[in-house]
């Protein structure tokens, strides 16, 4: 398969995106065409945090889809630790997505009556790790972020917009992905909890991860940003 | 016990990883009946370690093609090539039947949505989950036992019931039992018609995340047909949309939910109540 170590051209980032295309097509609504995006291009480094700008609708959250290989990627080029990801088959993104590229999405989607602790282990396991070691982990980031023990053996389903982000963060950041797409990870969350996700980020750069994230929160981005990279300059 | 399934699970996602052919190749599979089309030339491959999900309304032919490939129904076309554990490719379709049938009760295992269909509702809950070992070769009544006794367990089902019939079990329970009893011979590929379809909202969470961390613990590749798409998102990792007997679109699970191409697949979605 596609495990293969791919060589990355000189000067190109652990993200790389070029002349990126993006259109949805609606056929149950008369076949109508939504142009998202045109000629998107950014490089994100090792050890280096991006944050995409721009008003809503412009196509922050299009781009950062693409290149999680959520939306399928319309023209152009987007690779992620060298590996392409237009036309990349299931297989190649599911394998980036086990140890590459670590994901917290603005939205917490689980299955219902599973444990924080499990919810956030999740990509350990998926990792092969042994189970108690996977929790302790687990255990470990969940108190971190500031969410008591009584709730790590319940289901987040029930939790509130702000512990759910947590748990979101926690299980994004439960492996040292050298890649790591953050969508708004600081939306809903009070002073402490927001300056233990920005530290959370900072030691992420400093292990040489390379992070794109979306944020609302100007002084957040202010923190922890390298540069921006204004999406609206890639409106069709 | 823990510590030997983690490396178990360790070793299966290596061995996963490192897999260099597919479990299960399908190519131009396509069931008749009569003049109307069940299922139309139907390919895909299968990896070790993955769970594709098959989505589609009534009579879009998905049970029709698990049907075909289980060996419940003849296809009148195609071919099924299945990687057995010498890594030899065998032609699922011509192998004798006798063969094929011992496959069915070791390697492959089919979960039926109706748990009453696939268990035997006279037998014990022990009786059943042995009867698949006994069908593979197994014969001594202790250590068939203690693996029913285990598998109760892992499906979460008190051991206390285990010299009980299943009518005497809810349906949620009826449907882990039947599961214990597919998985006890440690199959390698696992085909499940609407695995939560007849359950309550409650008791389909439940059974969601066992068969999760199963798939996950056992390295297991499963077919898993269902017409709800929050139980395709949260348990396949690449679907293929059917309608009308063929398939209109195959990718990565979130892709085809989430940025579906097919206008049927943009309806199915923008149909769905909640995903």
């Amino acid at each position: 398969m596609t495990r293969a170590v791919s060589e990355r051209p000189a000067g190109a980032g652990m993200i790389a995106v070029r002349a990126v295309a993006k259109r949805f097509t609606l056929h149950n609504q008369g076949g109508a065409v939504i142009e998202a995006l045109r000629g998107a291009a950014l490089d994100v480094r090792a050890g280096e945090c991006v944050a995409l700008t721009g008003a809503s609708g412009a196509g922050k959250s299009t781009l950062m889809r693409m290149i999680w290989g959520d939306y399928r990627i319309g023209a152009g080029s987007i690779r992620v630790a060298g590996v392409e990801l237009a036309g990349a088959d299931p297989r190649t993104v599911l394998a980036l997505r086990r140890d590459r590229i670590g994901h917290v999405s603005q939205f917490l989607r689980v299955v219902p009556r599973v444990p924080a602790r499990d919810v956030v282990a999740e990509p350990l396991l998926a990792l092969g790790a042994p189970r108690e070691a996977a929790r302790a982990r687990a255990e470990a980031l969940l108190a971190r972020l500031n969410i008591p023990p009584a709730l790590w053996g319940l289901s987040p389903t029930t939790f509130s917009g702000g512990e759910q982000q947590r748990v979101n963060v926690a299980r994004g950041f439960v492996h040292p992905f050298p890649v790591l797409l953050l969508d708004e990870p600081t939306a809903s969350l009070d002073g402490a909890n927001r300056a233990t996700v920005l530290d959370l980020i900072r030691e992420a750069k400093a292990r040489g991860a390379a992070i794109l994230g979306i944020f609302h929160d100007a002084d957040a981005r202010a923190q922890v940003c390298d540069r921006d990279v204004d999406v609206g300059a890639f409106r069709p | 016990m823990t510590v030997s399934t983690a490396e178990m699970a360790q070793a299966r996602v290596r061995a996963d990883a490192e897999a260099r052919a597919p479990l299960l190749e399908v190519a131009g599979l396509t069931r008749r009946y009569g003049a109307r089309i069940g299922c139309a030339d139907i390919g895909f491959d299968l990896w070790p370690g993955e769970v594709l999900g098959v989505v589609g309304e009534s009579g879009s032919g998905k049970s029709t093609l698990l049907a075909c490939l289980a060996g419940h129904l003849a296809p009148d076309a195609g071919r099924v090539l299945w990687r057995d554990r010498d890594g030899r490719a065998r032609d699922v379709l011509a192998i004798p039947e006798p063969e094929r049938r011992l496959l069915a009760r070791t390697d492959w295992a089919f979960v039926r949505q109706n748990p009453r269909d696939g268990l035997r509702m006279g037998v014990s809950a022990g009786g059943n989950i042995g009867e698949r070992l006994m069908a593979g070769g197994a014969r001594h009544y202790g250590r068939i036992r203690g693996a029913a006794a285990d598998w109760l367990a892992r499906v979460e089902i008190d051991a206390g019931r285990i010299d009980d019939t299943p009518r005497a079990f809810s349906g949620g329970m009826q449907q882990r039992l039947q599961i214990a009893r597919n998985l006890v011979s440690g199959p390698r590929l696992v085909l499940m018609d609407e695995p939560t379809g007849g359950l309550d909202v409650s008791v389909q969470a439940r059974l969601l995340d066992l068969l999760r961390g199963l798939v996950r613990e056992m390295g297991l590749s499963a077919i898993v047909v269902t017409h709800d798409l929050a139980v395709a998102r949260l348990l396949a990792h690449r679907l293929m949309v059917m309608k009308d007997g063929r398939v209109v679109e195959t990718g990565l699970t979130d892709q085809v939910l989430d940025d579906p191409q097919h206008a049927y697949t943009q309806l199915l979605v923008s149909s769905a109540l909640r995903l």
